[in-house]
């Protein structure tokens, strides 16, 4: 099981004939995810690697494939029309990669894609993975996981492979890995996914590492805090040692006032009743703590 | 991108925003002649990327074009130290020298991005001169804010709403409310981050006038604005952030010792976090990106280099599409140019690992291989402890 993703998961990309969307979709099928079509307009009627039919709209891949996820790759400057595409051809999953879209264009993206009622994971993420199903819709390396049982939410992408690396290293496996994301405004909130792994039986704890900027993290926290939220979960807030005003990378990831912090995170979290993971290094070990200090291992 | 106050009143002015009479001088001569031919008096304005001026001493009113040239003497070629900048400050290359205003009011106006909303608001206040942090923090309730639906854009009921509350009136309020439509214009159509008018005005004569202008545009939308990219002033960036801003390689400079070369934002402001836990204080933030090359990489480590107060440097790569071996060929190809000796303590993994290792290993450098993070931290604790 998992979240999100399963073996029914049939894959499409948009960008596939694009240098990354290309390296990407070999990666995910060789995996053993069920990429069925990409998308290039212009590029319709083509074999990608000699197997995946490329059309020029995604309504044209859907029709022809019963695609249900779209993977997107397309450059900054046509990312959010590639996204209310798949919103309009009637995709219930998306997962953006795409990095350095203007964040006027995801402003009105996100009202068309709440309003679908469609789910978005990012942009500007690694995308999400369920190693139990075999089915990796992203960029993450599909080999440092490892079926199990603990789910892993990130705003970022080669933490969360720390983080993974971490888990698996140790023998903890996981149900799923989801980076949202790491831009001001994303599809899919921690709230969203965390609200996901606590309904999703085959979830038995949560890794849940944030990061400064913005308060995602604290609306978690008020979640995780409620009586609604009913499993064990470990957290990390990273750029502790980030000063005030600079974009650390992440175009979200900017230290605007007190409640931006990851001090002030980390006790909203803390006060929430999650285990806090004192330090990156520290993020397998305290899982493996965690779980069994809830007999859960 | 950050532009200069004048930079933005130009662009306020092609919308059709009142601003005061005014000059941009980079000489003394140029500032006294401009404040002779406003009749003698005038304010002059150090032209940088950095509030507070007016405290930095940055800003003055001046009775004489001779009084003029002496303090515009005094600041060309200075740099200027602000609440908002580092110890060093931003170098003043030119001035702007402007008709006093007669002032009856100032209040405070600003288009941002708000997150929680997921689009723009309209921030106000009737106490312009303040910052509003400093208005957020001693009087909250005196913040008027307009939440903007985006699909609509900033509403005629919303600018007579704000005008209303800001205390204006009859045509004043009407040219002000015509103020705020106007600056929303500006806010979307260039896509910017931040547009900001402290002080906005009302004359003696009831006239609305934006007595300063702060536009920031947004980075990753500045390709469809070729128009803006010659508005760029690179003197008033940080010199590493803006090379290293060139290649694609987001890096922020920091006050420690210890250069960091990681991929990934997240992991590189982890990275940041186990350094600083060990008492080896990071010298600086930078990722790399994950389609990085040989030579990006080499940029990358040169930067870090170039960095004085780096004596020691973190690698954590943790190599899916960056493979090993490009990161140490980058690195060696970097300190071979720089005949650099810094010790390094490098954490790898992923695609080719054992060939990257190998590569470190026969460059002659004094290199410390970990596997995982905490044996990184312990390296880098031990020779931290090691220089005292």
């Amino acid at each position: 099981m998992g979240i999100l993703l399963d073996e029914q998961s049939r894959i499409l990309v948009q960008g596939i004939t694009g240098r990354e969307g290309s390296f990407h979709a070999r990666a995910c099928k060789a995996y053993g995810t069920q990429v069925v079509a990409g998308v290039t307009p212009g590029r319709g009627g083509q074999l990608f690697d000699d197997a995946v039919p490329v059309f020029d709209s995604v309504g044209d891949a859907v029709d022809a494939t019963r695609a249900n996820v779209a993977l997107i790759f397309v450059p900054p400057p046509f990312a959010a029309d590639a996204i209310a595409e798949s919103v309009d051809a009637g995709v219930p999953l998306i997962a953006c990669i795409t990095e350095g879209i203007p964040v006027q264009d995801m402003v009105g993206v996100y009202r068309y894609v709440k309003a679908s009622g469609v789910r978005l994971i990012g942009p500007n993420c690694p995308g999400m993975i369920n190693p139990g199903a075999r089915c990796k819709v992203g960029i993450m390396p599909g080999n440092i996981h490892m079926p199990g049982r603990v789910g892993v939410v990130s705003r970022s992408g080669t933490l969360t492979y720390e983080a993974v690396g971490q888990l698996t290293d140790l023998g903890i496996g996981q149900s799923s890995c989801v980076g949202i994301g790491g831009d001001p405004i994303i599809g899919s909130s921690f709230v969203d996914i965390l609200n996901l792994y606590n309904d999703d039986p085959n979830t038995d704890m949560v890794v849940f590492i944030g990061e400064i900027g913005g308060t995602m993290e604290q609306e978690a926290a008020e979640y995780i805090g409620s009586s609604e939220f009913t499993k064990p979960i470990c957290s990390l807030i990273v750029g502790a040692t980030a000063p005030s005003g600079k974009r650390m990378g992440h175009a979200g990831a900017i230290i605007t006032g007190e409640s931006a912090t990851a001090e002030s995170k980390t006790r909203a979290l803390e006060a929430a009743g999650a285990v806090i993971i004192p330090t990156p290094a520290d993020i397998g070990v305290t899982a493996q703590q965690t779980l069994r200090g809830a007999g859960l291992l | 991108m950050k532009l200069h106050e004048h930079q933005a009143k130009t662009i306020f002015a092609e919308y059709g925003i009142p601003i005061p009479n005014g000059k941009v001088a980079s000489t003394p001569a140029e500032a006294a002649e401009a404040i002779s031919s406003f009749g003698g008096r005038g304010v002059v304005k150090a032209q940088v990327h950095a509030g507070g001026r007016g405290l930095a001493g940055g800003v003055k009113v001046v009775g004489s074009a001779e009084e003029g040239r002496e303090f515009t003497d005094g600041l060309l070629g200075s740099r200027l130290v602000t609440h908002q900048t580092d110890a060093s400050g931003v170098p003043v290359d030119t001035v702007l020298v402007e008709e006093l205003a007669d002032i009856a009011s100032e209040m405070y106006v600003a288009l941002t991005m708000d997150r929680n909303h997921r689009g723009p608001v309209l921030i106000a206040s009737a106490a312009g001169g303040m910052s509003i942090e400093e208005v957020a923090a001693t009087n909250p309730d005196a913040i008027i804010t307009e939440a903007v639906e985006p699909t609509l854009g900033l509403m005629p009921f919303q600018c007579r709403r704000v005008a209303a509350r800001l205390g204006m009136s009859g045509a004043t309020a009407r040219q002000g409310a015509d103020i705020l439509s106007r600056l929303y214009r500006i806010f979307t159509e260039n896509d910017c981050s931040l547009v900001e008018v402290n002080p906005l005005i009302v004359t003696g004569e009831g006239e609305v006038v934006a007595l300063d202008a702060k536009m920031d545009v947004e980075d990753d939308a500045l390709f469809r604005h070729s128009n803006l990219h010659a508005l760029r002033d690179r003197s008033q960036e940080d010199q590493l952030e803006a090379r290293a801003a060139d290649d694609d390689i987001a890096y922020v400079s920091l006050d420690g010792s210890v250069g960091c070369l990681v991929n990934g934002a997240g992991l590189a402001m982890a990275t940041l976090d186990v350094a600083n836990a060990a008492g080896a204080a990071p010298a600086n933030f930078l990722d790399v990106g994950g389609g990085a090359t040989e030579e990006k990489v080499a940029t990358a480590v040169g930067i870090i280099l170039s960095d004085p107060k780096v004596s020691q440097v973190l690698v954590n790569i943790f190599g899916g599409i960056l493979r090993c071996d490009v990161a140490a060929r980058g690195i060696v190809m970097a300190y071979e140019e720089h005949r650099a000796t810094q010790p390094m303590v490098v954490r790898m993994l992923g695609t080719n690992l054992e060939e990257g290792k190998e590569i470190l290993a026969h460059s002659g450098l004094d290199v410390t291989f970990t596997d995982t993070l905490t044996e990184a931290a312990a390296a880098l604790s031990a020779r931290a402890g090691a220089q005292g």
